[in-house]
């Protein structure tokens, strides 16, 4: 028997599957439990990673037929290359985190027990993998959810704190009204391609041979985009993920960002481009225009934060915001027939999304390291983390200069194909496009350079300076385990950082099979070192060169520095003459993000409180001084509390009805049955 | 027997299943509502004997023995040990007052005539006439229903529903099919034992069997 990814894929699955039922034969040794099924979860991710890999590489596209389900509704599978590269995204970072989570999860060890996070955990995997291999409606939905119910149980781990409960009941609402959407979304298009009297139209490979018209296309396509926004946290429907991310496990979070995000991405990739696959320009704009918006407003409330993974949490809707600009800019390019330029933005987003799901992996887990070691997420109370914390330091350096898409890591390649992208689109065939895609451009290098600041920061207040805590906790560095999950995940972002040329060649086949066009012939025609988007003579760069340049520079200021041993030495800060520094005094994270608060104030609702203490003798001589700041989302009261006040409001009218007696509810149906006898008859 | 005299038999047993239905509807006391529930179940059954035969469908037959023994002997029985056994004394509560349930119970009897004239004029069946009758009496157990406050009136109520469904199903085609009546009769069996049941915890709980206590399990806002 030849095995084949498909095999391979399921195997994946049922493994984690079984995961599901079987860790509860070893609840009672949790020790044991942990490292065995994170080992098998890394095992099970490694194969659909390798799976989908593969797949993506030979360009083939497999199916299965699953005789299980309802009646007459078999569950349909498929790898074909854009599941096949969706799957060895979300493999590889679930590899990293399961090897991390090993060292991880035992700290929960002691404190409660751990059967219900590795469930879940397992779940949550295999949901992931099965949303991405579904071929029909309706094992896509029930994939989907459970991806979503597991997600909820595992941000509910800690569910002493009221904070977490409302996160965690924010996030199912939010799950779910997306959820609504999609279902509908698909319910049009099944019932368009086979009529809204049977259920033959289930399948997508139903949808894919339908000819839509376009106006109900439409409704589908802005059906599906409202469900996969809101799970991807496309501003407006971000507020979830603040919320959410920070109070799950580091772990998780690291997954939930990392790849459940891309999940929705997947869903409009395969719903435009390989479902409807005709379709305006003006779908492509509006998908451009959330992504510019998410960018900006992602990396403006992530300066803002305070808390480590909350700012990471919001830097999330900046880079979904990033690679929903490369989808608006690939389909508006697609509907105008443009099918290299196309090719280069659907390349330029999802290389993105793998990169993003690295990067942001071990940002995740980086965070989780110390929160692990600090039991803190306020950056606050951090400082000098570098010093105890050298690996994990480092590693998360490589994470924030990554994110920030600085050469030679792989943030940059992606970011910089997205701008060749914008730089190319005066081709464009409308005027008002032509004139207003320099202005999306000029937003995007704003968030750039936004994003720069805001890991600047998270960096420098967490790991630089001194320790700021009251409290002085023994932190120590982690466990080989977590460092070399985070490890992983730091060669991960080089190497997509330094060989594009090789990677772009390898997904190549998404964008031919996508928008009916090849990059490779021109990206990597200056052989593999250099990737040329569309001409050499036009924009061309190599991560290597640029790698080993660095490597050199550094290893000069190196030797000069260290040639000579006396020539460091280290002494108490100046403080000029004052004599009364401490480390309360060092510049923090509210400090640091301050001249972006003063520029950008008016799209947040800041609210900042001086006052002094009133223990001082005289005025003028202030022992201590106590300054307060909340920075809010302006989108809550704009958007969610009216709908949430709304439907209060309706729901106790409605709960009118029920008054606890039994003859008032006989009344309703005797009442019904004359109405209707009446009227029927 | 001819079809004449079968159908006046049958217009003559709908008649008393009508007035039976009144009759409960208006009774205080307990015991002679499970005695007029009784008698209802009687009329029921010898009615579905002689549609039976009149109609040569022997299947009634044993529908016929089915009714006598669930609705005459076991289900009066069940209801009468419940009484002395929760040692319900009390005389049934109304919700409103016995004249007004007898307007509505008459005007949900017009009702029921001008609702089945249709089907009187097309149907050829000998008991057709009687169908406006059988519903008349589902629509008194409900209204029976909505106006007591007393658990074992409610299940009353319901069985005198049921019993108008039964005739209905008998006037209109000559019966359902003997399975779906077993299973019916099955349906009813298992339900006044969960109601039994019902009773005892209702009883236990509140210590009442007046279902207006039950208003108390209702959330608070």
């Amino acid at each position: 028997m030849v095995v084949t990814p498909i095999d391979m894929a399921s195997a994946s699955i049922i493994l984690l599957l079984v995961m599901v039922v079987g860790v509860a034969l070893l609840r009672n040794r949790q020790n044991l439990l942990i490292q065995t099924s994170f080992s098998l979860s890394a095992a099970a991710s490694l194969l659909s990673a390798v799976a989908g890999a593969w797949t993506v590489g030979s360009g083939r596209t497999e199916k299965m037929i699953l005789m299980i389900g309802l009646p007459d509704l078999p569950f349909h599978l498929r790898l074909d290359p854009l599941a096949g590269f969706f799957l060895s995204v979300v493999g590889l970072l679930a590899f990293f985190v399961s090897v991390y989570s090993i060292g991880y999860v035992k700290g929960f060890l002691g404190r409660r027990s751990v059967t219900r996070l590795i469930v879940f955990y397992c779940l949550f995997i295999a949901g992931m993998f099965m949303v991405i291999l579904a071929d029909d409606a309706l094992f896509f939905l029930i994939s989907w959810e459970a991806m979503a119910a597991a997600s909820y149980f595992l941000v509910m781990f800690e569910d002493e704190n009221a904070e977490n409960r409302r996160a965690a009941f924010l996030y199912m609402v939010v799950a779910h009204v997306g959820a609504v959407a999609i279902l509908l979304s698909f319910g049009v298009m099944a019932g368009l391609a086979a009529g809204f009297d049977n259920f033959s139209g289930f399948t997508f490979d139903a949808m894919r041979q339908a000819r839509f018209p376009v106006e109900w296309a439409t409704v589908a396509f802005l059906l599906a985009f409202f469900g996969f926004a809101a799970k991807a946290g496309v501003v407006p429907l971000h507020v979830w993920l603040p919320e959410a991310h920070p109070v799950a496990p580091s772990n998780v979070s690291a997954l939930m960002s990392g790849v459940m995000l891309k999940t929705a991405i997947y869903g409009i990739i395969r719903v435009t481009f390989d479902i409807i696959k005709i379709f305006p320009w003006w779908w492509g704009s509006i998908v451009l225009t959330l992504g510019l918006v998410s960018a900006v407003m992602g990396v403006l409330y992530a300066m803002m934060e305070g808390d480590i993974k909350r700012l990471l949490a919001y830097s999330s809707v900046e880079n979904i915001g990033i690679i929903m600009v490369g989808i608006g800019l690939a389909m508006i390019f697609s509907s105008f027939k443009m099918p290299v330029l196309a090719a280069l933005s659907l390349t330029a987003s999802l290389y993105h999304v793998m990169n993003h799901a690295m990067f942001k992996g071990i940002l995740f887990m980086g965070a989780g390291a110390v929160l692990h070691a600090t039991h803190e997420r306020n950056m606050e109370e951090m400082g000098g983390l570098i010093h105890r914390m050298p690996w994990t330091a480092v590693l998360f350096l490589v994470g924030c200069i990554s994110i920030s898409a600085l050469p030679p890591f792989n943030g940059f390649v992606s970011e910089w194909l997205t701008f060749q992208a914008f730089l190319l689109s005066p081709s464009l065939p409308i005027p008002l496009m032509k004139l207003l895609m320099p202005l999306g451009a000029a937003l995007l290098a704003l968030t750039g350079a936004l994003a720069a600041a805001t890991f600047v920061k998270a960096f420098g207040v967490t790991f630089l300076g001194h320790w700021r805590g009251s409290r002085r906790t023994h932190i120590r560095e982690v466990d080989w385990t977590m460092r070399s999950g985070m490890t992983l995940a730091a060669l991960a972002c080089l190497f997509l950082g330094i060989m594009p040329a090789f990677f772009i060649d390898w997904m190549d086949i998404l964008a031919e099979q996508l928008v009916g066009a090849k990059l490779s012939v021109s990206a990597t025609a200056g052989g593999w070192m250099w990737l040329t988007p569309v001409a050499p003579e036009r924009a061309s760069y190599s991560g290597i060169i640029v790698f080993f340049g660095v490597l050199i520079v550094y290893g000069i200021v190196y030797f000069i520095l260290h040639v000579n041993p006396g020539k460091i030495h280290r002494g108490p800060i100046w403080d000029c003459g004052f004599g009364k520094l401490t480390n309360r005094m060092q510049y923090n994270a509210a400090s640091f993000s301050m001249p972006i608060r003063r520029i950008f104030g008016f799209l947040f609702k800041i609210k900042e409180e001086v006052s002094l203490a009133p223990q001082s003798a005289h005025p003028a001589f202030p022992k201590k001084l106590h300054y307060h700041l909340k920075v809010r989302d302006r989108f809550w009261n704009w958007i969610y509390k009216p709908v949430a006040e709304a439907s209060f409001w309706f729901s106790r009218k409605v709960g009118m009805l029920q008054q606890g007696r039994i003859q008032t509810y006989l009344i309703y149906s005797f009442v019904t049955i004359i109405v209707l006898l009446l009227f029927v008859k | 027997m001819d079809l004449q005299t079968a159908a006046q038999i049958n217009s003559f047993l709908a008649a008393f299943v009508l007035l039976t239905a009144f009759g409960m509807l208006v009774q205080k006391r307990i015991y002679s509502l499970i005695h007029l529930f009784t008698w209802q179940g009687l009329f029921l059954s010898v009615n579905t004997a002689i549609v039976g035969y009149v109609a040569g469908r022997h299947h009634l037959y044993i529908s016929s023995i089915l009714t006598l023994s669930l609705k005459v002997i076991l289900l009066p029985y069940i209801l009468h040990a419940l009484i002395v056994r929760l040692k319900i004394r009390k005389e049934v509560e109304t919700v409103v007052n016995i004249p007004m349930t007898m307007l509505i119970g008459i005007a949900l009897v017009i009702f029921s005539y001008y609702l089945t004239a249709p089907v009187r004029e097309i149907s050829t069946l000998i008991t057709r006439s009687t169908l406006a009758v059988a519903l008349a009496t589902v629509m008194i157990g409900l209204l029976m229903m909505i106006t007591r406050k007393h658990a074992v009136t409610q299940i009353i109520g319901f069985l005198a529903m049921e019993n108008g469904l039964f005739f209905a199903a008998t006037s209109a085609t000559y019966g359902m099919p003997l399975v779906v009546e077993l299973g019916v009769a099955l349906d009813i069996l298992i339900a006044a034992f969960i109601f039994g049941i019902f009773f005892f915890h209702i009883h236990t709980t509140f210590d009442s069997l007046d279902v207006e206590h039950m208003a108390r399990l209702k959330e608070e806002d």
